[in-house]
């Protein structure tokens, strides 16, 4: 069931197009990742899903309703984290939260149960009678994170949920991001590639307002994969020299020299069709008069599929 | 779903309540009696007139309100856009327009609180003399309103800038012109040359010419409509502003 759905959505800042044409279906029980670079539109497009930015063109919805005709029934699905956590600062948690549970209609022992809730789930005891202004980072976020949790909705929308966290802290954003994921529809922006493999159902690449790659983060890595390559580490500085010597061996492969650590120069070896085997190329190697110190078969990761889809677009 | 009128009631508890959160309010009713004490009885010198009324105390009203309303407003909008919690208000399942009156009516009891704070002068003409309780009490509803005129167009300016400084003398200005216009200054150097609808009508929108009436204990159903429409316009004016500016 789409519990999300973007048509068309296109949004202009004066000469710059910042949208341009993104469409978008999300069902329940997925966690899609939106990837790009800084400025690529995640922000907008998700500012216009939540109804806080009108489109200039296309419309969204949230739970079959329409987030421009029938904003509050809309938004009242819908929980929003916007980025940087954005809070009452002179405000305790516990006031704040409940202010966000009236809001969003919750009153006596409905909104008392959800406020119980968050405090075990989001882990906010400790800080429940504190100001906001006075938590960390990690805390701020969490808070933000209850505060889009408040109405249990069926949709919620983070930007950057983990952005300005310690490695321990984003990893329990993390888990509790998995832990709501089942029932819900989520998307989440990032540019930290190993939290899309860690929590997202599927990716989606944004670079230059429109949507560049859609698909599990298992599928975007095999699709890189295709083409395989090897790489091999030689120990020499001499790139020129070390290009020169491989390549009589390389059975027709593209070579491009990855990057150069401790006087050890990395080549990598692409081959356009035929399966690359490295331990054929190690024997041939062998008579390259050459210092090699690995050779092995090279998986991309999800950061040079990133960086391969979003610039073949300059 | 929440109805629109149980929104108003739960912005108002959180920005009536934020007036107290920091001791900025402290600061403003200090200034305020302070200042509204002195030019009664310093300034006016309440106790030579010899006579038993708050005329001198209601005559600087409108001056310190010019000052004390946009220190109220201010921060209504511009602090929700400095904070980006706008982006939170503006994507609950509620009207703007309730969030609207919700801080307006917030910012105008905050006003009432300071105005009860200036009691005290009341009783003490009661005990100095036999005042006209009814015209007192007349015109103490004649500040509310004007007070509230004041808010609303504060607020209004508030919302068009992230910075709490400019949203207070952008709408002390504007507040200024409004009380202004009514001062002889002003109408005087427009009869020079302008037609006589252009004056009556710059005369008509003086907030001064209508507190001055309504201190006299004359409630008019001009001056009425004259502050509600005012009220009722700068919320309009507000509501989309902050619909236009919100993401700015």
């Amino acid at each position: 069931m789409k519990l999300v759905s973007a048509i068309g959505l296109r949004k202009r800042f004066g000469e710059m197009t910042a949208v341009d044409g993104i469409s978008l279906d999300v069902t329940r029980g997925e966690v899609v990742g939106f990837l790009g670079p800084n400025g690529a539109g995640k922000s907008t497009t998700m500012k216009m899903i939540t109804g806080f930015l009108e489109p200039d063109e296309g419309s969204a919805t949230i739970c079959g309703q329409d987030v421009w005709a029938d904003p509050v029934a809309a938004k009242a699905r819908l929980g929003y984290l916007p980025e940087g956590a954005p809070a009452y600062g002179d405000m305790p948690v516990a006031d704040f939260l409940t202010f966000c549970g009236r809001m969003r209609g919750l009153r006596g022992a409905r909104l008392q149960e959800r406020l119980a809730e968050m405090v075990e789930r989001v882990r906010l005891a400790e800080v429940w009678s504190k100001p906001i202004e006075a938590l960390s980072k990690g805390y701020r976020r969490r808070v933000g994170i209850a505060q889009a949790l408040i109405h249990d909705p069926d949709v919620l929308i983070l930007d950057e949920p983990t952005d300005g966290l310690d490695p321990n802290q984003k990893h329990e954003m993390r888990e509790l991001i998995r832990a709501i994921a089942p029932n819900k529809s989520i998307i989440v922006s990032t540019h930290i590639l190993e939290e899309v493999e860690a929590i997202c159902t599927r990716a989606v690449i944004i670079a230059k307002g429109r949507v560049v790659a859609d698909a599990t983060p298992h599928d975007l890595l095999e699709k890189a994969a295709e083409g395989r390559a090897i790489r091999v580490t030689v120990g020499s500085p001499e790139e020129r020299d070390v290009i020169e010597r491989i390549k009589p061996h390389a059975d027709g492969a593209e070579l491009e020299v990855m990057e150069r650590v401790n006087g050890s120069t990395r080549i990598l070896l692409r081959y356009a069709d035929n399966p690359a085997d490295a331990a054929d190329l190690a024997q041939r190697l062998k008579s390259a008069d050459l210092l090699i110190e690995e050779v092995g078969v090279w998986r991309p990761r999800l950061e040079d599929v990133f960086r391969d889809v979003t610039s073949r677009l300059h | 779903m929440t109805t629109s009128l149980s929104t108003v009631g739960v912005v108002f508890g959180r920005e009536f309540r934020a007036y107290f959160a920091t001791p900025l309010a402290a600061i403003f009713l200090v200034v305020f009696l302070a200042l509204s004490g002195a030019m009664t009885f310093f300034i006016s010198n309440f106790f030579e007139r010899n006579s038993a009324d708050l005329s001198a105390f209601f005559a600087w009203l409108p001056w310190l309100f010019l000052v004390l309303l946009p220190a109220i407003g201010m921060r209504l909008w511009a602090e929700e856009r400095r904070q980006g919690t706008i982006e939170l208000l503006m994507t609950m399942p509620v009207e703007p327009g309730a969030i609207v009156l919700g801080k307006f009516l917030a910012g105008w009891a905050f006003t009432a609180v300071a105005l009860l704070f200036t009691t005290p002068l009341w009783l003490t003409v009661n005990w100095l003399g036999t005042p006209d309780n009814g015209v007192i009490a007349i015109s103490y509803v004649g500040a509310l309103l004007m007070a509230g005129a004041f808010l609303a167009i504060a607020a209004c300016v508030s919302a068009l800038t992230k910075n709490q400084v400019i949203a207070f003398i952008g709408a002390a200005i504007v507040t200024f012109l409004l009380v202004t216009a009514g001062i002889d200054l002003v109408l005087g150097a427009l009869r020079g040359w302008a037609p006589f609808w252009l004056t009556e009508g710059v005369a008509a929108l003086s907030v001064l010419n209508h507190f001055q009436r309504i201190t006299q204990g004359l409630v008019e159903v001009p001056t009425l409509v004259f502050f509600a429409s005012l009220i009722v316009i700068a919320l309009i004016v507000n509501t989309s502003l902050v619909d236009l500016k919100k993401a700015q």
